[in-house]
């Protein structure tokens, strides 16, 4: 029988391959890779292209990845595909968005967290549902 | 005739709200499906970004990368996960105690605490009794997409790097089952190794292009990776609390309309019998 190696392909939303192959092929970030089993353990990561794995049995089965992580174990490769596009200043827009709700939020409001407050609600709450319990009783 | 129409009334109400409850019962039951579907689609992901940041905890690098080193705790930050929508029992309440009790003890220490909230039911708890507030997404729906959890991610792995958390939190409910869901507070940053020496090889990976740029992304999308666990594991929690409530809820309409449906029943007798009492009465009389 000829060697074969584990491969995970997984994203964050689904498990997209789980299976034996001879030998895997993945768009590397420094070019077109190609991983027998065996191989030296290995982290990169991946341009958006094409993951080839050849399956044990001679047959091919290719999956698009859209970028993402290759770790490489002499037994098991897994590879860590992206559901979101990415990019340092897209993701730098995100990140002031999430702040710019915060800052608004935060308008009519001071920083320092309130506990007195914050007791103050749960006792009123716990309150009301004992009040509640109790006019049931009283229904019986 | 006139007798209990205030009552009846109140039947009437009663079954509307029972109608009400009754259909988001239903449809928490289904959303309830699918949102495990998609917890346990995102499993094996989460679970093949610990595993290989647990080889590189082991691995001999000759690069240490800033997520990997603890240092002294002067400030924490929390990733807080909640839904966007209420009626689903004491869901939410549950976490925010837990949470308050943890950051009391925290501002007991004088540890500072600073804030990035998921789900606008944790933006409007904080809103109210306060809170550091540095970062806020809300309104995911139902599948939520890694994409729009970047954003405040981001802001606390920033704040971790330029020295103003020393850790960060993540803040969720686990999924243990249907019926019981429970408050979760796991630490991302910074990454703990199991600090197992046997298991330590003289080994590396080989990095391409080096192992700098190779661990930046990678470390990202670890913590990414667990946060969007937290949010589809909490969307579980979510759907199946909302659907317990509501069905406590209905039955409770039920209880309601069976006692008030007594009460009814036996206004209307007593008012029969007084009016034939009256009746005989009045014969008698003649």
């Amino acid at each position: 029988m000829a060697m074969t190696v584990h491969v995970d392909i997984v994203s964050a939303e689904a498990e997209i391959f789980s299976g034996l192959a001879e030998m895997v092929y993945a768009p590397a970030s420094m070019g077109e890779m190609g991983i027998a089993p065996g191989h030296t353990p290995l982290l990169t990561s991946l341009k958006p292209g094409e993951v080839r794995v050849q399956l044990a049995d001679g047959k091919e089965e290719s999956f698009y990845v859209s970028g993402g992580m290759l770790e490489v174990q002499p037994k098991v490769v897994t590879v860590l595909s992206d559901t979101a596009v990415r990019a340092d200043d897209l993701d730098e827009a995100r990140a002031l968005e999430a702040r710019d709700k915060a800052s608004q939020a935060l308008k009519d409001q001071s920083t320092e967290m309130d506990y007195a407050k914050a007791l103050a609600d749960y006792a009123e709450a716990t309150a009301q549902v004992q009040a509640i319990e109790r006019l049931r009783k009283r229904a019986r | 005739m006139a007798v209990g129409r205030e009552i009846r009334t109140k039947i009437g109400s009663v079954q509307n709200t029972q109608k009400i409850t009754k259909a988001m019962e239903m449809v928490a039951a289904s959303k309830m499906r699918k949102a495990q579907d998609r917890m346990k689609a995102a499993r094996p992901y989460a679970q093949k970004m610990r595993n290989v940041v647990a080889h590189l905890a082991n691995a001999n690098s000759e690069y240490h990368h800033p997520y990997m080193l603890g240092r002294e705790i002067k400030n924490v930050g929390l990733i807080i996960i909640s839904t966007d929508r209420g009626l689903c029992g004491g869901l939410n309440a549950n976490l925010f105690r837990m949470l308050v009790k943890q950051m009391k003890e925290w501002d007991g220490q004088g540890v500072g605490v600073k804030l990035s909230t998921i789900g606008s039911k944790a933006a409007g708890f904080f809103g109210r009794v306060g809170g550091d507030l540095i970062g806020q997404v809300s309104s995911l729906g139902d599948a939520p997409s890694m994409e729009e959890l970047v954003g405040t991610v981001k802001v606390m792995l920033d704040a971790f790097e330029d020295g103003s958390v020393d850790q960060v939190y993540v803040v969720y409910n686990s999924f243990v089952n249907s019926m019981t869901q429970t408050p979760q507070l796991e630490q991302l940053l910074p990454i703990r190794s199991d600090g197992d020496d046997e298991l330590r090889h003289h080994w590396d990976y080989i990095y391409e292009p080096d192992a700098k740029e190779v661990l930046d992304q990678l470390m990202i999308r670890y913590v990414e990776s667990l946060v969007f666990q937290g949010v589809v594991e909490n969307g579980a929690c979510e759907q199946s609390a909302r659907m317990v409530a509501m069905k406590s809820a209905s039955d409770n309409a039920g209880k309601l309309i069976d006692e008030l449906q007594l009460i009814y029943n036996k206004a209307r007798q007593s008012a029969i019998t007084q009016e034939l009492s009256e009746i005989v009465s009045g014969a008698a009389a003649v």
